[in-house]
């Protein structure tokens, strides 16, 4: 269980001080999925690298399975089981994808780590050697992220708008391998997204807008609430991607 | 006899670990110790100067040379002259690299001037590999000159590696290249401390669809200095591309001064140069993935530098 309490983030930008998220009060269960959605630059990514350890609350305490883990670095979150599949994955001149996974799977990972591009929709022989730089395209970057979570063991998972860059249709069919694979760890899932075809698959959808936890409950209870809101940054987002469907996608 | 430290710094520049097979010519402390030829790779020792002619007959295929060079005493400043005559369809691979344990307090420096003919259609993959250790102060210098021929249809990769333990590299290397001909070059540099490292490099492509490409990409920590200065003219219909990649760190610093000329209106040339920090989002990533923020450094270093 993640727990956060009264948690609040202001960072040092260029402008001065910009107080990013305030006050979250979240309890996050074992074995659930959740979609965090709402408006671009509500504070979305801000939460979940303070989840990783990314960014340092300014006040609050972050929890997991009752450990306060809000002085713990990234290294150390890692090794408790948070991982974090980054909106915005860098890239390493010379590290293959290959060399990635066994780094994410850990030394002792049973089995070839490689198996875990077929989840992602990519084919083991083509890509495990190839690197992970600038010859890859936006959206598998994006998939070999994804699979550096499904590599690993993990308490809490998230994915922060990982459908960016994947076709709808591919999209579909990982959302649910994920599920199934970390249903088998007990892992809380948690997905960053616009997608409406991901909202529809959580147990439970959180809306962040300015800052704050704007909603928090079942589908059922948000849907209404939030469909004005989501419609809007959804059509807005589909715009974006049809640019970026430029891919392989066998 | 080849000692205990002879052989690890055999390991280090020539990843051998015991007596090659094929042609090669182990040469220690300006001496040469161990010497062998095949039936279709001759080398013999010059008569002018120090050095050895190595002759590798027309059409020989997938054999090697392996020519390491070990100092490991200090004071000695050695300088060598080696020929490579790569007869017409050959393939080969030439293993050099020189390794230095220096014990002393004074310096230890090896000089090579390699000049290879790289005849018609032949191939020739060259890997070089410079390595330094040693207890003392005493610098471990290695200033190599490498001129190359390239005649029509030839090939030639070179991969020039210095990881740590040199302290002060002047790398000169030059090549000519006739119609057809295809040079790659490849250097990986990783200097630390108070090192200095030059490499200077001057391909000139006169023949008709000669190609060339250098990918340079070093890393330079501590207070280290390295200059880059790669240059390729073009004189005829041809195509050059030169890339140089340096990771900067603590107060180091670096220079690159690529330059391309073209002499011909058909002379397609690149240059690229690029000198950063590691990307703190690259370390921010493999942290999370359980590496401490050393190990994440290293992986990414090491990585760049393969
Ligand atoms: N490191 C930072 N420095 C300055 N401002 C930041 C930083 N990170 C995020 N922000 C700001 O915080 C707000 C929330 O950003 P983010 O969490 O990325 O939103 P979302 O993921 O919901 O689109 C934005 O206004 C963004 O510009
Ligand atoms: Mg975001």
């Amino acid at each position: 269980m993640l727990e956060l309490k009264d948690v609040s983030l202001t960072i040092e930008g260029e402008k001065g001080t910009v107080e990013i998220l305030h006050n979250i009060n979240l309890t996050l269960e074992d074995r659930r999925f959740y979609v965090i959605t709402g408006p671009n630059g509500g504070g979305k990514s801000s939460l979940a690298k303070l989840l990783m350890g990314i960014y340092r609350p300014t006040s609050g305490r972050i929890m997991l399975d009752g450990q306060d883990i809000t002085d713990l670095d990234i290294t150390e979150r890692a090794r408790l089981g948070v991982g974090y599949a980054f909106q915005q994955p860098p890239r390493f001149k010379g590290l293959t994808v290959k060399e990635l996974l066994q780094l994410a799977a850990g030394k002792n990972s049973p089995g070839n780590v490689c198996n875990y591009l077929f989840d992602v929709g990519l084919c083991p022989q083509d890509y495990q050697d190839r690197d992970v730089d600038a010859s890859l395209s936006g959206g598998e970057l994006k998939r070999i992220e994804i699979a550096t979570l499904l590599a690993r063991k993990l308490k809490v998972a998230l994915y922060d708008e990982p459908e960016a860059g994947i076709d709808l249709w591919s999209f579909g069919r990982l959302t649910e391998t994920f599920k199934a694979l970390h249903k088998k760890n007990g892992t809380t899932i948690i997905i960053i997204s616009h997608q409406e075809r991901i909202l529809s698959l959580a147990d439970e959808l959180i809306m962040i807008a300015d800052g704050t936890v704007r909603e928090k409950g079942t589908k059922e209870e948000i849907w209404p609430l939030i469909m004005d809101e989501i419609g809007c940054v959804c059509s807005k987002d589909c715009i974006e991607r049809a640019d970026n469907n430029a891919e392989c996608n066998r | 006899m080849l000692s205990a430290i002879d052989k690890r710094i055999l390991a280090q520049v020539a990843d051998l670990h015991e007596i090659p097979q094929g042609a090669y010519n182990i040469r220690k402390n300006g001496m040469g110790v161990q010497r062998n030829s095949t039936a279709n790779i001759e080398i013999k020792a010059k008569e002018d100067k120090p050095g050895i002619d190595i002759i590798v007959k027309p059409g020989t295929k997938g054999e090697s040379v392996h020519i390491p060079v070990i100092l490991t005493a200090e004071g000695l400043e050695d300088m060598v002259y080696n020929t490579f005559e790569i007869g017409e369809g050959a393939d080969v691979l030439v293993v050099a690299g020189c390794g230095i344990h220096n014990p002393g307090s004074e310096k230890a420096e090896h000089n090579g001037i390699h000049e290879f003919f790289i005849r018609k259609g032949a191939r020739m993959r060259y890997v070089e590999k410079h390595y330094g250790e040693g207890e003392g102060t005493g610098k471990k210098v290695l200033n190599p000159r490498t001129v190359l021929h390239l005649e029509e249809g030839a090939t030639a990769e070179l991969e020039l590696v210095q990881i740590r333990g040199v302290d002060n590299t002047k790398r000169y290397t030059e090549a000519r290249l006739e119609r057809k001909a295809h040079l790659v070059i490849t250097e990986r540099m990783l200097t630390h401390g108070d090192q200095y490292a030059e490499s200077d490099i001057l391909i000139e492509l006169t023949g008709e669809d000669a190609t060339t490409q250098v990918i340079s990409r070093s890393v330079a920590q501590d207070r280290s200095k390295q200059i880059f200065y790669p240059r390729v003219v073009g004189q005829n219909k041809c195509r050059g591309h030169v890339q140089c990649d340096a990771i900067i760190m603590d107060e180091a610093q670096v220079r690159a001064i690529p330059e391309i000329a073209a002499n011909h209106s058909d002379a397609q040339l690149v240059h690229e140069a690029a000198i950063g920090k590691i990307a703190g989002e690259q370390i921010i990533k493999l942290m999370s993935l359980g590496l401490s923020e050393k190990e994440a450094e290293e992986t990414i270093l090491q990585g760049f530098l393969k």
